[in-house]
């Protein structure tokens, strides 16, 4: 891993997704990580002039820092495999598991991990079969509080806690304005942790868990990207044993869902010490605000070494095939 | 090489020998981070507590991508200016005044900029000396120079129901309680005025001014009729009210000349403020404050403690272009294009919009104000809207107090005309969608909450 080069990076973040702005915070912090290491970056948006911009950088990595849809399920990683472009994190069948809320919890419960009670439902079901019926259903089966969410979508944008029956139906809809499907939670109480898995060529390995204690109780957008909105403690304020069944969670649903390089996994921990799994990043924040750089910090790098080091093992291990991959799931 | 840092399950149980952190719970203490990544989150002033992230602010920065229709912007279309004229009148600018020209200046703005600002006001009727005008950093900082001046935290001023998004974040700024008032389909209601400022006074509040925008509304863009202007001056008059007007699209009427300014009308109790923006082009940032003298003097003494003087190179690229160049029939060419782009927008919108959806009709300016069918919230709905690729700014950006919820602006300034054909039908898909939803669930929208900064920022179309 110390090999002399000087690869080209290409960055990748905006994009159409809802998280654009995001997305373009990564990019630039995570570039200028990289050019701190000395490698030559080009920061690139994704749109009809990026297929002739690949073509035209052979030997080039992707870093990809997309935020959301096409970033995130999957879409863009399996056009960079059918281009034969080396690229840094998950294949995008992987991608395409762990981005959808429903699809993802569903694997890692059946991994045996502890998960929220959920139910995945798209908004046609509502109107084919009444949404006040499903609606106590809902209230009956999941209790409240619970939070709904779009199953597809960072940044906590069209996510609510939901603490009476008459708050659901309003929830929904700010959940499908987001996509056709909304997943509904069992709210689970307790600390929250992020946990970063990283993976620089020899196993995955947990970086210490960072705590998140927003000052208004939700770690919404607004809480996520106002510097100063937010406290974050790393490693998180926990015993040893909680911070190793933290990040035995968090290894165990990298290698799960299969997962490559870096991912990023929230989870809340209960007043009894158990942390249950609420979500998995395969592209997760890496913006001034976010909880990765602090907790690689944490780890006693810095974010240039780890994201250079990452950029190397993916030029290391060259293009990847979508075929090769079929069976990670 | 692992590092010691990491707890890895390879390693199938992660004994406490590989924590992060060293051995002792002292030294863990010493060694854990705790911030909020931001050092100075304990010592900004009260008047920034408002500023933060917004969801809704984020989207438009996918608005702006091609791929998106943005009915959002308010950027004024300068695509038809002449730029091979304006490129050899700077270049004159430069080579035979550039001395002058890039130098420091007057603190109230340079004579020959104020000379000729006086002789566009009088396309509104107006008649001022140029000694009572002075140039600001485009009218917004014109505005925030007379907030500066007026307001001390607490105070009220009075706004239209809506009333324009860079206002609010002005008075905002200054921790001024914004009391709307309604409007109808002439602009701002002398009746609820005067029942706004007896409420107002009687429960002890002190109104510094009256904010209004008569022509050409931004968002509503509904215009004040000449007996209107009358009509709320009377009661201002009455009250003993001052009336700020602002008039960035006075020149861009469509239908026949001008209605006369309310500074026109009286020039003891009306600040006028007027921008370059729209009429030639936003990016000089000069826009101008005409007040009565005791006014000005203060005006001009909080400019040069701002910016010690306004932009003096912008000034003079200004003047040259207004000497030099048919600016009268530049702003005729604007017209037209805004005239034939206002026309697709109402076509669009007569074609596209769902029933029980209905809007302004402008007689000039940006802007179009939509009032959706009962239920709909154009805030929930905006995430729906970028993913069909369509934007607009939902109607609580122009409240200060939670309303709005039911109206979207929609600008046709920017967007070519079949652009904006196409934008509406897209809206269109998307109400569509939207009033499904609300079917399957009832109408009970949640009250949005409203952030102070929930609009498309200048540089956005």
């Amino acid at each position: 891993m110390t090999r002399e080069t000087r690869e080209t990076v290409v960055v990748l973040s905006g994009g159409l997704s809802h998280e654009r702005e995001v997305s373009l915070r990564s990019g630039r912090r995570v570039s200028q990580a990289l050019r701190s290491r000395g490698l030559e970056v080009i920061e690139s948006d994704v749109d009809s002039t990026l297929v002739p911009r690949l073509a035209a950088l052979p030997g080039a990595v992707v870093f990809p820092l997309l935020h959301g849809e096409a970033g995130e399920d999957g879409a863009l990683r399996e056009v960079l495999d059918l281009l034969g472009v080396p690229f840094v994190g998950s294949v995008g069948s992987a991608c395409r598991v762990a981005f959808d809320k429903s699809i993802a919890t569903t694997v890692v419960a059946d991994a045996g991990i502890r998960t929220p009670a959920q139910v995945a439902l798209p908004h046609e079901i509502f109107r084919e079969l009444g949404a006040q019926a499903l609606v106590a259903a809902l209230g009956s089966h999941i209790g409240f509080p619970m939070m709904v969410k779009p199953s597809r979508g960072g940044s906590a944008l069209g996510c609510s806690k939901v603490e009476t029956a008459a708050e659901l139906p309003s929830a929904m809809v700010g959940a499908f304005a987001y996509g056709p499907v909304a997943v509904v939670e069992e709210f689970v109480e307790g600390t929250e942790v992020t946990v970063a898995v990283v993976d620089r060529g020899n196993g995955p390995t947990a970086l210490p868990a960072v705590e998140i204690r927003p000052d208004s109780g939700v770690y919404d957008y607004t809480a996520r990207y106002t510097a100063g909105a937010t406290r974050f403690l790393c490693p998180a304020e926990v015993s040893d044993e909680v911070a190793d069944r933290c990040a035995e969670v968090a290894v165990r649903v990298h290698r799960e869902l299969g997962l490559a390089d870096l991912s990023r996994t929230d989870m809340i921990i209960t007043a009894d010490g158990d942390p249950v799994f609420l979500e998995v990043n395969v592209a997760p924040g890496m913006t001034e605000t976010s909880a990765v750089p602090l907790a690689i910090e944490a780890a006693g790098w810095s974010l240039g070494e780890m994201c250079a080091d990452l950029v190397q093992a993916a030029a290391l291990r060259g293009a990847r095939r979508p075929l090769a991959t079929t069976n990670q799931v | 090489m692992r590092h010691p840092c990491l707890v890895s399950t390879s390693d199938p149980r992660p004994s406490s020998a590989v924590r992060p952190v060293a051995a002792t719970d002292h030294e863990e203490k010493v060694r854990r981070k705790d911030t909020r990544l931001d050092n100075y989150v304990d010592r900004y002033a009260a008047r920034t507590h408002g500023m933060t992230a917004s969801a809704i602010r984020a989207l438009f920065s996918v608005a702006n991508r091609p791929e998106v229709v943005s009915l959002a912007g308010g950027m004024p279309n300068i695509a038809d200016l002449p730029l091979d004229a304006v490129g050899s009148i700077l270049n004159d600018l430069v080579v035979g005044n550039g001395r002058v020209a890039m130098q420091y200046g007057s603190g109230q703005g340079e004579p020959m900029m104020r000379d000729a600002i006086c002789e566009v006001m009088r396309l509104e009727g107006i008649s001022a000396h140029p000694d009572d005008v002075t140039v600001t950093v485009g009218s917004q900082q014109g505005l925030d120079l007379l907030t500066r001046i007026f307001c001390d935290p607490g105070d009220v001023v009075l706004c239209e129901a809506p009333s324009y998004v860079g206002a609010l974040g002005v008075f905002r700024s200054f921790q001024c309680e914004v009391a709307h008032v309604a409007m109808d389909e002439q602009g701002l209601d002398p009746v609820a005025l005067q029942e706004a400022i007896t409420a107002l006074r009687a429960a002890g509040k002190k109104i510094k001014f009256l904010y209004t925008i008569p022509n050409f509304h931004n968002p509503a863009g509904v215009s004040q009729s000449l007996e209107r202007r009358m009509a709320i001056l009377e009661v201002a008059r009455r009250a003993d009210l001052l009336v700020v007007e602002d008039n960035p699209y006075g020149l861009l009427g469509f239908e026949g000349d001008p209605v006369p300014a309310m500074r026109s009308l009286d020039s003891d109790i009306v600040v006028y403020l007027g921008s370059f923006s729209k009429t030639f082009a936003p990016g000089f940032r000069i826009g101008w404050v005409l007040a009565p003298h005791a006014v000005r003097e203060k005006v001009m003494l909080a400019q040069e403690s701002a910016t010690l003087c306004p932009p003096v190179f912008s000034q003079f690229a200004i003047s040259s272009y207004l000497a030099r160049h048919d600016w009268r029939g530049q702003i005729k060419v604007f017209r037209e294009m805004y005239r034939e782009r206002r026309d697709a927008m109402m076509a669009g919108l007569a074609d596209h919009m769902p029933a029980g959806t209905t809007w302004t009709v402008p007689a000039g300016g940006f802007f179009v104000w939509v009032t959706l069918p009962p239920g709909l919230d154009s805030q929930a709905m905006l995430p729906r809207a970028v993913t069909a690729r369509v934007a607009y700014v939902p109607g609580t950006a122009f409240f200060s107090d939670g309303f709005g919820s039911r109206h979207m602006r929609l600008s046709y300034c920017f967007p070519t005309p079949e652009r904006i054909i196409e934008g509406t039908r897209r809206l269109g898909e998307v109400l569509k969608y939207e009033t499904s939803v609300h079917e399957t669930f009832g109408t009970g929208v949640r009250p949005s909450v409203i952030m102070p900064y929930e609009a498309p920022g200048a540089n956005q179309n």
